[in-house]
């Protein structure tokens, strides 16, 4: 019970994923928002990382790789949207930029 | 101290995973960004450890690399850029935070059930051969997944690359002044 198993590791990737879309849906703030989209992203390294253990195949850490690559140009656009937004409207609140909401 | 020595890699696992929960809770309920980056950059670290605990050394340092240097410095930047002048009268949570609240419980549900299901072996073998061997030679991770990167996933790793490039150029057209 006490020695680590793959099922240790999905839960603790299960819960940063669950905060991760909990800080997603119900923070204001933008910056806040990327930043848990960062922490959902990270827990899915953290299953392939996991299940490449379990396995003992090596394609799960290549995989992980590459979500870090999509991580790091998501969070570049992401910010850079920020960026934009703030000279436009010299706020971060996504509630104050609903204009598509109708 | 036999127990620390036989179980110390399972206590590292316990300790770092609390870091990276309590790191995550802080990022979700932090009113101040900055420090909201900063409990980022505590559970990206222990993220880390938990990667080199399960014999993936070159992810790790990639992680830390990526995640701690770049992504993290983009953030503080950005974060220090934009002026939060009005943050203490702001709300934190939205008006959907109990809808999220409901969102977040029912994917509880949903993943608890399957874990109950799933049963998983604990690890048979301290470092898996196929992680360290490049052509049945043993020489180490990194070689391995780089052996691994260039000749079976070569496709992948160019787009990814095209893909940087893109992202790089949409960053700099979206930050640019008009």
């Amino acid at each position: 019970m006490f020695e680590v198993t793959t099922n240790h590791y999905l839960v603790v990737s299960f819960l940063l994923f669950a905060i991760g879309v909990f800080g997603i849906a119900a923070r204001k703030n933008m910056i806040t928002v990327l930043m848990s989209i960062e922490l959902v992203l990270n827990a899915v390294n953290i299953n392939f990382i996991a299940f490449s253990y379990q396995l003992s195949d090596l394609t799960g850490q290549i995989f992980s790789i590459f979500t870090i690559t999509v991580a790091a140009g998501e969070a570049a656009v992401g910010l850079g949207i920020l960026i934009a937004l703030f000279r436009l409207r010299e706020t971060t609140t996504l509630s104050e930029v609903a204009d598509l909401k109708g | 101290m036999e127990f620390l020595t036989s179980h110390g890699s399972d206590l590292l696992f316990y300790l770092f995973s609390a870091f990276a929960i309590a790191g995550a809770l802080g990022v979700v309920t932090l009113r101040n960004p900055m420090y909201g980056a900063i409990s980022l950059l505590t559970t990206f670290l222990a993220v880390a450890v938990l990667f080199l605990l399960r014999h993936a050394e070159f992810v790790g340092i990639v992680q830390i690399f990526v995640y701690g240097g770049g992504i993290m410095v983009l953030f503080l930047f950005v974060i220090m850029l934009v002026n939060l002048h009005k943050l203490p009268q702001m709300r934190l949570f939205s008006g959907q935070a109990p809808l999220a609240g409901v969102l977040g419980l029912l994917l509880a549900l949903f993943f608890g059930y399957f874990l109950l299901q799933a049963r998983f072996l604990g690890p048979a073998f301290s470092a898996p051969e196929s992680f360290v061997s490049v052509n049945g030679q043993v020489l180490g991770n990194s070689q391995a997944v780089s052996w691994n990167l260039f000749t079976q996933h070569f496709i992948p790793f160019e787009i990814a690359s095209i893909f940087l490039l893109v992202a790089m150029v949409g960053a700099v057209v979206l930050g640019r002044r008009q």
